[in-house]
């Protein structure tokens, strides 16, 4: 027999659990609307008369913009200064800027309005590399030049992409060997969960072994969380010399605050190439930001001419307490990279900006960083790099600076002039 | 012996996070069945207040209190502008505090900008063998007892408390025995309201203090009150329990990622069992 008074039961024991379902549902849909902000600036299509379009996705609202605020700032920079001088091949530049607001789905959003809609010359963005990966086929296809300006896992090889931003085997081929040296043969990574923090654990791991040092643990760490105390826990079990900390955006700060209220800085050193990017030495006290090692071509305090006008000008600008990222300064080499190359091609037509690129010894500029090269076959670019440590005014002190380095495994693995054809990301 | 201090620690500061960005909801939810979607916004108001009074040169502690204060005063001009006009209307009340959230995180942007920001955690650390601990994070285990015991404190030991009760039970019976419903329901919302500033002053030391941060605690705050019931103290006490040991215990043995995962699932198994939420069984009303 078929008993209705228990299925009833059970439909309205389901009914309900389905409704604190639904609640824990919207819960999580509010999750997701967090950080949500207005949108960019919209312009209705074309390149103007007498004006070139060029296209910037960056996130300046939500827990991104620690990175996309300096980025947003130096592109408004780099235009000015571009437009200054007298724009490109005497046409002024129009920049159609979009707030992708920390959120992967408004970068394909925006990338298509601007592919569809508004077909600017060239377009420069992205952050975090899943947003690069989000929105580089959509430039691929609709055949936009493509600049990615920010520091990454590397290995990107694609003949419409151009990255000025430093790769492993720059920065990390040189922090891994200076940690191993300076701290210890210990490495705990503590990474931020998605594909830049997977792939450069790899190459963590990789430098650790050929240089004498070992990996003891790899924790991956979701990028909204800010919950730290289980990684705390582990590094007191494995106590390693140094921390590699590759984690990412405004909800990873706590980690550093977290390590210094345990008291763990007494007893190992975190070295990073992610740590400042965000202006997090700027954010935390002095105290919990002591003795953290970084590597990256631009440091504020580099003593060149060009530097100083550079942050001066950026100073004057975005005021006195702003601190120069090395973001910042690698999309300030994106725009003067791609404006030489236009100058050189006699047009803005994608195709020729890209043999321009591609020509000979590659285009060089004179960057506050020092001297930028975007090297023909693997579309990255030769550039210094400096080891510097937080100090106790909010920024960083150089230790070292070794000149022209070359991205030497998308050099190896990459070489779009004899194979054009090849779009993929290599990893190690 | 300095690995079991360290899990047992761990496991309890885990619990009193889960009771310090949850109490506040339990209160406003237990006591007037309103889902209060801007919960994770009134944690970020509180701590927000917290970091301005640090920054003002204020210490953290007298921070704190002064946010708690605070928030209960927005609580009470929530409810007068906003809530009263919606009792007994649980979808209106859920939409109009969602757009409530998102008018406070974007007024918040407007105050305090997007980045993010912090103050430094107050106290010291000390030592167990091998392990190093936080004493501002051990303390958060006493702030959030001490937050259960005000609210058990208060609905029983109060005339308020007690005539709050009366109106969540039978509102009817309550007005006709003269007590003043309105004025009982403003209180108990500005009550909740300030839990979860302190919530969020409490959180404020170890945290990324931003306009967003709300989103990135309230679902695990409607899914400790949800599975936790009607009843604000014991339910809230022991989903927390529950919810923040697993998931303290799966992270720690395996990674953050499943420590997460765990608590999806235990909670989904928890209320296809107990539809009305743990304390939906027990004869409590607290």
């Amino acid at each position: 027999m078929h008993d209705s008074r228990s299925t009833i039961n059970r439909r309205t024991r389901w009914a309900s659990a389905l409704t604190a379902l639904t609640v824990i549902a919207l819960a999580l849909g509010l999750t997701a609307c967090g950080g949500s902000s207005g949108g960019g600036s919209a312009s209705d299509g074309g390149s103007e008369g007498g004006e070139i379009v060029v296209g910037s996705l960056l996130d300046t609202t939500g827990p991104l913009n620690i990175y996309g605020k300096e980025m947003t700032n130096a592109t408004q920079m780099a235009i000015d200064d571009i437009n200054a001088n007298g724009g490109v091949l005497g046409e002024k530049l129009k920049l159609d800027a979009f707030d992708t607001q920390s959120d992967d789905t408004k970068y394909t959003q925006y990338a298509n309005q601007l592919a569809l809609q508004d077909h600017p010359a060239v377009v420069m963005g992205g952050i975090t590399s899943a947003s690069r990966e989000a929105i580089r086929p959509i430039f691929d296809r609709n055949k936009i030049l493509y600049f990615y300006n920010e520091q990454y896992e590397g290995g990107v090889c694609d003949a419409n992409t151009f990255n000025t931003g430093v790769v492993p085997s720059q920065q990390l081929a040189a922090l891994i060997p200076w940690a191993i040296e300076n701290v210890g043969p210990k490495l705990y990574v503590v990474a931020a969960e998605y594909n830049y923090g997977e792939i450069s654990a790899d190459w963590v791991k990789k430098y650790a072994e050929e240089n004498g040092g070992t990996v003891v643990g790899t924790e991956f760490v979701p990028l909204e969380s800010s919950d730290f105390s289980s990684v705390i826990s582990h590094l007191q079990t494995t106590k390693p010399d140094a921390v590699v900390s590759l984690l990412v955006g405004g909800e990873h700060i706590p980690f550093y605050r977290t390590f210094n209220a345990t008291g763990l800085n007494s007893e190992m050193k975190i070295v990073s190439p992610t740590f400042g990017l965000g202006n997090e030495q700027v954010v935390l006290p002095a105290n919990e930001s002591k003795e953290i090692t970084v590597a990256y071509p631009y440091i504020e305090s580099l003593e060149n001419p060009v530097n100083k006008k550079f942050v001066q000008e950026y100073k004057k600008r975005f005021g006195a307490n702003a601190y120069v990222t090395d973001s910042a300064v690698t999309v300030w080499n994106g725009w003067h990279l791609w404006a030489e190359a236009v100058e050189k091609a006699g047009s803005t037509d994608r195709e020729a900006v890209i043999d321009a690129l591609q020509e000979g010894e590659g285009i060089s500029f004179d960057s506050p960083s020092g001297k930028v090269t975007m090297d023909p076959g693997s579309h990255h670019v030769t550039q210094d790099i400096s080891i510097a440590k937080t100090n106790d005014k909010h920024g960083f002190t150089v230790i070292s600076t070794k000149e022209d380095v070359p991205p030497s495994y998308e050099d190896e693995v990459c070489d779009l002039v004899k194979d054009p054809s090849t779009n993929q990301q290599f990893t190690p | 012996m300095d690995q079991l201090v360290n899990t047992l620690l761990g496991i309890l500061t885990s619990v009193s996070i889960l009771v310090l960005i949850s109490i506040g909801l339990a209160v406003i939810f237990g006591m007037m069945k309103i889902i209060n979607f801007a919960h994770g916004t009134f944690l970020m108001l509180g701590a927000f207040f917290t970091v301005t009074a640090v920054r003002a040169g204020l210490d953290f502690w007298p921070a704190a209190v002064i946010a708690t204060l605070a928030m209960g005063v927005v609580g009470l001009i929530v409810e007068r502008l906003l809530i009263r006009h919606l009792y007994g209307r649980l979808e209106a009340t859920m939409l109009a505090t969602f757009g409530l959230a998102l008018i406070l995180e974007q007024v918040a942007v407007l105050i305090w900008g997007t980045s993010s920001t912090g103050i430094s955690a107050p106290l010291s650390n000390f030592r167990v063998g091998r392990f190093s601990f936080s004493e501002y994070e051990v303390s958060l285990i006493a702030i959030a007892a001490l937050l259960l015991l005000l609210a058990y404190l208060v609905f029983t030991r109060t005339r308020f408390g007690i005539m709050a009760r009366a109106t969540t039970q039978n509102p009817e019976m309550a007005s006709a025995l003269g007590i003043n419903a309105r004025g009982i329901n403003m209180g108990t919302f500005a009550f909740g309201a300030a839990l979860a500033g302190a919530g969020g002053a409490a959180l404020a030391p170890i945290t990324a203090v931003s306009p967003s941060m709300g989103a990135g605690y309230i679902a695990n705050a409607f899914m400790t009150v949800v599975v936790g019931g009607p009843a604000v103290v014991t339910g809230t006490s022991l989903s927390a329990g529950l919810l923040g040991s697993v998931q303290r215990l799966v992270s720690e043995k395996t990674s953050l990622v499943l420590g997460a995962l765990s608590v999806l699932v235990l909670a989904i198994v928890i209320l296809r069992l107990m539809p009305e939420g743990i304390s939906g069984r027990l004869r409590r009303t607290l």
